[in-house]
């Protein structure tokens, strides 16, 4: 007979835990060919709740570590990933329809991608931050801070290579992140927070919520408690992210928009995704016996 | 310099100021020394017999009490050769019972007092809470002082207060309870005020000067014990008085106790080696010296069912 | 008041703590390691020691003109053919990589430093190697955006690079870490008295499975880095080393279109105001003359106390100096090391001397001296002024100089007043005095109630004729790049 195999349940990642939704509801995920995948958690608004209050714990601690460290960490986030290659090659031609060959190259980008941010946490400072020659007796320093606790839609098509690019340069940044997977490729988020789990991330400095966005992305957008929303995954539906914005504007978040249509992914990321998240901070201090 | 408010301010606010980042680094670099062997040795047995054995509970009853005495006299019940720890710290109200069994074998009657742990108390209520400390046979009183004063720059009232409280511990046959003067660094939090603090009360008259209640976190710490042992050491070479220094809480393994010990030894220096100098207000620090004394003695690592739980 | 009655109080004495040397693997000779393979040397093979005992540790191969000629060429090749046209993002992977071995292997790095060097193990472990790993994971960060260096994103092409004995494994990194990063491909010729950690170096780099010829170290004296700096197609030069050496150097390279770095000597002032925090800036004098026996380019080895506390600071000096346990580098709670060889402890014994005919008082750190091996107390001279030799020629070694000052504006002047310009220290709990300080200093780092710090983002370097160009941060870059500036 048949070997019967355990299949995984797909569960919401919030402080670096695995809970179930708090509303116990979940939703039919299908693969690329319509055929029942899983029932994914479908997180209501407490989820997203709870997934603002843990990365509002962690950012302190996260944004508090030397930038060596974060990037330590984001590179071991790629090594672990790279050991699971079979893994994400599977999630994405499930989940996108790939081949193996076109997964392979999905993969090695988003691979990469982390990589490149790894690299970015100790050096932002320097090509972002600089002093500055003021008309006085005075020393004047400006540095990029983390602005805190940043929700992102994330991209509905590229359910992996688009996620990590979303969401690696916030947390390279020192900041926390409230993550909503794409609604109907939400598994490959699923297994990478797996990989965070597992990577010496602290819990609660990234969030995924899977399920619609009409429950979750209000309550992110409306939240008081959140400094910054990327609406990236609301691309082509410009009434929604209009909406969202408009909700951002309550505790004046920084709002990064939603283009028109999803990037190509595999372009250079640019350093904007971070700057988005970080605020500037100047110190004046005299000069003098 | 106690003259006045003004002066004495003048004065603790001249002390040379702490680099907060380079006490905590020479703090950490002492705690890298690797103390094996013989040398291990001599430094459990040595934290043994400066543990002050704690129990500062609510729900402290006389039978606890006696428990924890039998303890202190006699650690370990399977070695007689195991040093006795240098006192038990108890409430005001559990000092006679402590006295009774702790008898003739050497170990101290250490007590708490002035409306520990917070010190939020009229002054003839803590005078009196240290008195009856006193009468009922404490050999050493445990005081607490006026953070809520210290903090709001009422440096002279909190120098008045230990004075008084030290006037308190006389006994009607001359001899005197010794003073430790609990700052709860937790609550100052910085290296300047545990300076300030440190002086204001060697100057007052303390015997002994103590981190914490335990109470209140963070308590004792390696870089808040080490400015408390420069300030010994820079009052005895001013004074040429010693006074000792007691860190209270946190403190719970062998590791640590012994961490302590190397920065008595390079900081304040060997003089402060000895019970009548530095102690640790711990609790459960002893059944860990105990655990690692048998594994030294053995080559065995031991397991909890071979100490006493008090 | 309280009690002045003596104790009963024993002395604690630290038992020997021993780090095993079993992790290490010293083979009984070495080659050249050329083309991502080990090669024989055709000069004259010479031995290392161990500084701390006289043992004879291995056997190591010299580079000759002909040797030196190969590995440029393998340089060359490597760099026109694989690593000069690799995207930046794949030559970050093999950094990573280096620098995730060098972590693995950190204990081993660590034991064969201290063995080699002569400096303690606690040192090695804990600074020498992973400060190390970092500056291969930083610039592991940099070699996939140049773009955003400031300096373009065009290699030199082969770097030629010549490293000091004081901190090999550490200087290394220095050196390669950048040059790699930037799409150099090197040729490193370390120190004769100590090559092994960058011979353990060329194993890691056949482990992270790097390209043949992109790192080739070649070993060797005086000869052998003539040979290399004067080579004609080597593009870019890095020393760090003697002034001497480096005047020789810029005099070699000149008329040519060789890129030069040079990082060479110092004797930087520690300036301790009255307001200092005492015990801080006493462990900073400590550490700035101390740390790695002295043998440190930008050591404080002038104090400049305020007259008013420098009775004071001196008391608490030698008080925190009789702390100091010198001995066996592999014990874990030595403090000093050994000299790193005779010729240095004889240089060091002859200054001394002088400093004591010149009139300077001197004191040791009361220590037993170990019977074989190179060692020097930690030494004091007061009484020392601008005009001793003392207080202008660089010692390198565990010997402090003391000076007084009377206000900030004879401080700065007595500290810059020095052909040299590496780094300066400044101890006081005013700020605006801090920075005013920091403007007026000639050096290249200045560290505020801090000493001897260093991390891969912050950029070191000297003023005057301790050097030029800078190692470490963006600015690290610069000289290994076509964009950046000589």
């Amino acid at each position: 007979m048949a070997r019967a195999e355990v299949r995984k349940t797909y569960k919401l990642f919030i402080g670096g835990e695995f809970p179930r939704s708090e509303s116990g509801h979940s939703y039919v995920v299908e693969d690329a060919q319509g055929r029942f995948v899983a029932n994914a958690a479908l997180a209501s608004r407490k989820d997203a709740r709870d997934a603002v209050s843990a990365a509002r714990k962690a950012f302190g601690g996260w944004a508090g570590r030397t930038a060596y460290n974060r990037g330590q960490v984001l590179y071991r986030v790629a090594e672990v990933m790279e050991d699971r290659r079979p893994q994400f090659v599977e999630a994405l031609r499930q989940g996108e329809g790939l081949t193996a060959a076109a997964a392979g190259r999905v993969l090695d980008e988003t691979i990469d991608r982390l990589v490149w941010y790894a690299g970015w946490t100790d050096k932002l400072t320097q090509v972002v931050g600089n002093a500055n020659p003021v008309a006085g007796p005075f020393f004047n320093l400006s540095t990029p801070e983390p602005t805190g606790v940043v929700a992102v839609i994330a991209p509905q098509e590229s359910s992996l290579l688009g996620l990590v690019s979303v969401l690696a340069p916030v947390i390279a940044a020192g900041n926390a992140v409230v993550v909503t997977a794409s609604v109907l490729r939400p598994l490959a988020a699923v297994t990478f927070s797996e990989v965070l789990a597992t990577s010496d991330v602290p819990g609660g400095v990234v969030n995924i919520l899977t399920g619609s966005l009409d429950r979750t992305a209000v309550t992110l957008a409306s939240h008081m408690d959140v400094n910054a929303i990327d609406l990236t995954g609301l691309a082509g539906d410009p009434a929604q992210a209009a909406a969202l914005e408009v909700e951002a504007a309550a505790n004046l978040k920084r709002v990064r928009r939603a283009p028109a249509v999803e990037p190509d992914w595999s372009a250079e990321p640019g350093i904007g995704r971070m700057t988005d998240v970080l605020e500037t901070k100047t110190v004046w201090h005299p000069i003098g016996v | 310099m106690t003259a006045s408010e003004s002066s004495l301010r003048r004065f603790l606010h001249g002390l040379p100021g702490v680099d907060q980042v380079g006490a905590e680094q020479r703090a950490a670099s002492l705690g890298t020394r690797s103390i094996k062997t013989t040398a291990k040795a001599f430094a459990i047995d040595l934290a043994i017999s400066m543990v002050d054995l704690t129990t500062l509970e609510g729900q402290d009853t006389h039978g606890k009490v006696r428990a924890l005495s039998a303890k202190a006299i006699r650690p370990d019940p399977a070695d007689p050769t195991c040093p006795s720890a240098a006192a038990v710290c108890v409430y005001p109200d559990m000092v006679a019972t402590a006295k009774d069994a702790l008898g003739s074998s050497g170990v101290h009657v250490a007590s708490v007092a002035t409306a520990f742990p917070s010190g939020r108390a009229a002054m003839d209520v803590k005078l009196a809470d240290t008195r009856d400390a006193v009468a009922a046979g404490a050999d050493e009183i445990d005081m607490v002082i006026d953070r809520g004063a210290f903090l709001s720059g009422h440096y002279l009232e909190v120098f008045e207060e230990i004075v008084a409280v030290r006037e308190a511990c006389s006994r009607t046959d001359g001899q005197a309870a010794h003073l430790k003067v609990i700052f709860e660094t937790g609550e100052l939090q910085t290296y300047d005020n545990v300076r300030r603090v440190s002086w204001l009360a060697m100057m007052a008259g303390a015997h002994f000067i103590k981190t914490s209640t335990g109470k209140v976190q963070p308590a004792a710490t390696p870089p808040v014990t080490m400015v408390m042992l420069e300030a010994v050491r820079d009052y005895r070479e001013q004074t040429g008085q010693m006074v000792g220094v007691k860190p209270a809480g946190g403190i719970r393994t062998s590791k640590d106790a012994i961490k302590y010990l190397v920065m008595v030894n390079e900081v304040a220096g060997t003089d402060w080696l000895d019970p009548d100098w530095f102690r640790f207000g711990a609790s459960t620090l002893l059944n860990d010296l105990l655990m690692q004394r048998t594994k030294l003695a053995t080559g065995r690592y031991s397991g909890p069912d071979y100490f006493t739980l008090d | 008041m309280a009690s002045t009655r003596s104790t009963t109080a024993r002395a604690f004495e630290y038992a020997p703590a021993p780090e095993s040397r079993s992790i290490v693997d010293i083979a009984p000779s070495y080659g050249l390691f050329v083309g991502g393979e080990f090669v024989d040397g055709h000069g004259k093979s010479f031995k290392t020691i161990s500084p701390s005992s006289e043992e004879v540790l291995a056997e190591i191969a010299e580079a000759d003109e002909a040797d030196v000629d190969l590995a440029v060429k393998a340089a060359r090749r490597a760099h026109s053919r694989v690593w000069g046209r690799m995207p930046g993002k794949e030559r970050a992977k093999y950094l990573f990589r280096i620098a995730r071995i060098i972590q693995e292997r950190g204990r081993e790095l660590a034991v064969l430093e201290s063995i080699d060097n002569g400096k303690p193990i606690k040192e090695t472990r804990d600074v020498d190697v992973p400060i190390a790993a970092a500056h291969f994971f930083y610039y592991a960060g940099w070699a996939d955006k140049l773009e955003y260096s400031g300096y373009g994103t065009e290699s030199l092409g082969v770097a030629g690079q010549v490293i000091p004995w004081n901190f090999p494994l550490l200087m290394l990194s220095w050196k390669i870490a950048p040059a790699l990063a930037a799409g150099n491909t090197v040729v490193l010729k370390p120190a004769e008295t100590t090559p092994l950690t960058a011979l353990l170096f060329a194993e890691i780099c056949q482990q992270a499975d790097l390209p043949p010829g992109v790192v080739n170290i070649i070993t060797g004296a005086g000869d052998t880095g003539r040979a290399l700096v004067s080579h004609p197609d080597v593009d870019k030069v890095a020393f760090t080393g003697s002034t001497e050496v480096g005047r020789a150097i810029a005099k070699a390279v000149a008329g040519t279109d060789k890129r030069v770095t040079l990082e060479l000597g110092g004797k930087a002032a520690n300036i301790v105001f009255d307001d200092a925090p005492l015990d801080q800036a006493v462990e900073g004098i400590v550490n700035g003359i101390f740390f790695n026996q002295g043998h440190v380019c930008c050591a404080g080895s002038r104090l400049l106390v305020q007259e008013s506390v420098a009775d004071e600071v001196l008391a608490r000096l030698k008080r925190r100096m009789a702390t100091l346990r010198l001995g066996d580098p592999l014990d874990k709670n030595t403090d000093v090391g050994a000299i790193n060889s005779a010729e240095q402890l004889a240089k060091i014994r002859e200054l001394s001397e002088i400093g004591e005919q010149e009139g300077a008082e001197r004191w040791s750190a009361p220590c037993e001296l170990p019977d074989h091996g190179f060692w020097f107390p930690p030494t004091v001279f007061t009484g020392v002024t601008q005009a001793h030799r003392i207080a202008r020629e660089e010692i390198f070694g565990p010997v402090l100089s003391v000076l007084t000052f009377r206000t900030p504006a004879e401080a700065i002047e007595k500290a810059n007043n020095t052909p040299y310009g590496l780094s300066a220290g400044v101890w006081t709990d005013k700020g605006s005095r801090i920075l005013k300080m920091a403007n007026a200093l000639r050096a290249g780092v200045v560290w505020a109630n801090t000493f001897n710090k260093f991390d891969p983002t912050s950029p070191f370097g000297g003023y005057k004729e301790s050097g030029y160009g800078r190692e470490g941060g963006r600015h690290g870059l610069a000289a290994y790049l076509k964009g950046g500036h000589a």
